[in-house]
């Protein structure tokens, strides 16, 4: 690249004075030489595999189960970089966890970046270098993908959308129509901690300590369940939205009413105190690592010990039941024992005024 | 989260909302005056745990509720000028105005941005000195030491960018307001512990010899609820009108001087618009006019607004606890926290919203 720079300082080349060495420009989204200097230098010395080695316009997937998931997300995080994690993490994690609780292993990936230009490439390689790692945790592999670079203002940073397809183990869980009164809802961990990390970067609260995002991969947590045979009846990522959004889905589909009890939920000190600072219920908060379920009773004790072998579902815990419907879709007990309605998120959770 | 869990103790509450309910001998009416203890009322499930033996109405107290919605209006028309952005505390940016909220206002290009301090809106007029920085202020006692301070950073910085659009309330008025109203029913009243913080709670002495009623000062956790009302109840029983403190660890007589000095050094007592009341005599505080060189509408040139009519919301009546939220023919049909009407579906402290979150006659599908 230096002596890309050392001409990019002479005067007049149009074609040299799109190329900088500290960031990225329009040029290389424009399909020649560059775009493919991008995908050679820096995705393909990542991610080189013999599908995408091709660098054909499809990759061609040769699977031996008779049913696939699949699976797309867009990624648009502000900060790129957080406490826990990063947009790239994110993208993969995100997509193979999509894949993971509708009951499928995830195999492979589409990765498509919007690049703003002027994006330096030290951020970019620092993505890459994430993406890297998060698909070998998930043990996916990225097959296809494509770059595009827009100008500035016309993307916030650095944009990413991931596909996944998954090979699903039968019998896949059978979803949110076929909770039963009585079923029992887990969560496996603390609530609420990505959404809290991403409000205090990027609000730069200076909250000591800061709460870290749970951005994780959950596929082999739930792998082993599907393979022990404890399917639960439904599982989902509590992403936006929060374990709430969830509850109130299933709620819905099912014609059934959630019961949860607030002491029961775990949740991180430090998230706790921002919510209460802010007048914010973690209950309302995105998860990127963090599932919620509904199994049958008989399958409650194992299900939480398996969960607890794995480093991501550590802190696993029972957080109520389905019951026949009530006057609400989603109960919460609080303090005396008395069932409150839980409000169905609506929009970004904006904090109270004092 | 030791100051949090000690005041949510499931045992100890369990015992105080039996003592409480065994000294009721009638069915007293008291006002919670604030939106944050009617959310801890609600949300803890104190008040469907006391409905059956004690009238618990809500009060005025919540400062985005009863902004006009000429004051939205107002924010709204600056946020529109290229030159300007706009900045308030969250919960101001879904309140509707005549014109629509803040948030559609930002959705159709105006630069309208969330901050969580006053203070963060002054730093923003120093990194953005080309533009115009406006903080759009609103609350009681307890929110305007802040924006105090603000107006007085920007002065000593020198800032010639930021000003702002101070729609602040003072609660006793508002207090005064409901005791004179002719249909009032209320018996006792829990005084809102934050602003008693500021504010202090000796001037309530003159309230309670007015108006016969006991104040009692009162925090915000089931705990302190509870206590504020079984001493609300006791005084009530006893025929004691008298003012208490039960937020000691908080509220002193004197309140803090300091911040009650910020208030005074750049808002004047006046009389203003409120929604619900059309006006409270002295219920609110505007900018000094030695510092209407911060004052937005001085610099933006605002004409003062009449207050419109709010059609068939009856938040007024809600505010004014004639009425439950439930009572309203909107609450649920037309007016929900998506669909807000009135203010108090908005904000998170209304007491709609309150209402339809926590204890929302839902029907029963089948």
């Amino acid at each position: 690249m230096s002596d890309i720079n050392q001409q990019n300082d002479g005067p007049g080349c149009p074609i040299l004075s799109e190329v900088d060495g500290e960031r990225i420009t329009l040029a290389y989204g424009e399909g020649g030489r560059l775009s493919r200097q991008l995908i050679g230098e820096r995705i393909l010395t990542r991610f080189a595999n013999d599908q995408l080695n091709e660098l054909g316009d499809a990759a061609l997937l040769t699977s031996n189960t008779r049913r696939l998931a699949f699976s797309t997300d867009g990624y648009t995080v502000t900060p790129l970089f957080f406490p826990g994690g990063d947009i790239g993490k994110l993208a993969v994690f995100g997509t193979t966890n999509d894949l993971a609780v509708s009951g499928a292993i995830p195999r492979w990936l589409s990765l498509s970046l919007i690049i703003e230009e002027g994006l330096p490439w030290s951020v970019l390689d620092r993505v890459l270098d994430s993406i890297q790692h998060a698909s070998a945790i998930a043990n996916a592999t990225i097959v296809t993908g494509d770059t595009k670079v827009v100008p500035y203002g016309a993307a916030d940073k650095l944009f990413i959308t991931t596909s996944g397809v998954g090979e699903v183990l039968e019998p896949a869980p059978p979803g949110a129509r076929s909770l039963q009164p009585d079923d029992v809802l887990i969560v496996s961990g603390p609530i609420g901690s990505h959404g809290a990390a991403i409000l205090c970067a990027r609000e730069k609260f200076d909250f000591d300590p800061l709460p870290a995002s749970d951005c994780a991969s959950l596929s082999q947590p739930l792998i082993s369940l599907y393979s022990a045979g404890l399917t639960p009846r439904a599982v989902r990522d509590a992403t936006r939205g929060g374990v709430a959004a969830v509850l109130h889905e299933w709620a819905d589909a099912s014609g059934l009413t959630c019961v949860i009890n607030e002491s029961a939920i775990p949740v991180a000190d430090c998230v706790r105190g921002i919510c209460e600072l802010l007048g914010l219920d973690p209950l309302h908060f995105a998860n990127e690592g963090t599932f919620v379920l509904s199994t049958r009773p008989e399958l409650v004790e194992s299900t939480l010990d398996l969960l607890r072998e794995h480093r991501a579902t550590h802190q696993a815990a029972v957080i109520g039941w389905v019951k026949p419907r009530r006057n609400s879709p989603v109960l919460v007990v609080r303090g005396i024992g008395r069932e409150v309605v839980l409000d169905e998120p609506s929009g970004a959770p904006l904090p109270r005024i004092c | 989260m030791k100051f949090v869990d000690d005041y949510r103790d499931p045992t100890r509450l369990k015992i105080q909302l039996a003592e409480l309910r065994k000294l009721i001998t009638r069915r007293w009416v008291i006002m919670d005056v604030c939106g944050g203890q009617t959310h801890g009322l609600l949300r803890h499930g104190l008040e469907q745990a006391l409905e059956d033996v004690l009238d618990l109405v809500h009060g005025p107290g919540c400062p985005v509720c009863v902004t006009p919605a000429e004051a939205i209006d107002d924010a709204v028309e600056l946020a529109k000028r290229p030159e300007v952005i706009m900045t308030s505390f969250g919960d101001m940016l879904r309140v509707p105005g005549r014109q629509g909220s803040l948030l559609q206002a930002r959705a159709r290009g105006s630069d309208i941005r969330i901050v969580y301090s006053p203070a963060d809106a002054v730093q923003l007029a120093v990194k953005e000195s080309e533009m115009q920085v406006v903080f759009f202020a609103v609350g009681f006692e307890s929110t305007a030491p802040s924006t105090a301070l603000a107006v007085l950073q920007a002065r000593q910085l020198g800032l010639t960018n930021f000003s702002l659009l101070a729609n602040h309330v003072r609660v006793e008025p508002a207090m005064r307001a409901v005791m004179q109203l002719p249909e009032n029913r209320i018996q006792g009243m829990l005084a809102a512990g934050h602003v008693c913080t500021v504010t202090g709670f000796a001037h309530y002495s003159a309230f309670v010899d007015q108006f016969q009623v006991p104040v009692v000062v009162t925090g915000f956790e089931p705990m302190d609820l509870l206590a504020g009302l079984t001493r609300c109840v006791q005084l009530l029983e006893s025929g004691e009108p008298q003012l208490f403190n039960e937020y000691s660890r908080s509220v002193r007589s004197e309140g803090n001087k300091h911040a009650q000095r910020l208030i005074e050094d750049v808002y004047c007592v006046a009389t203003v618009p409120w929604r619900g009341f059309r006006e409270i005599i002295d219920g609110g505080l505007v900018m000094r006019p030695e510092l209407r060189d911060f004052d937005a509408r001085n610099r933006f040139g605002l004409a003062a607004s009449l207050l419109s009519s709010d059609g068939d919301c009856r938040s007024g009546d809600v505010m004014t606890g004639r009425i439950k939220p439930i009572e309203c023919p909107l609450f649920g049909n037309t007016c929900t926290p998506d669909n807000p009407v009135g203010a108090p579906m908005v904000s998170s402290e209304g007491s709609c919203s309150a209402y339809y979150r926590y204890a929302r006659p839902i029907e029963v599908r089948t």
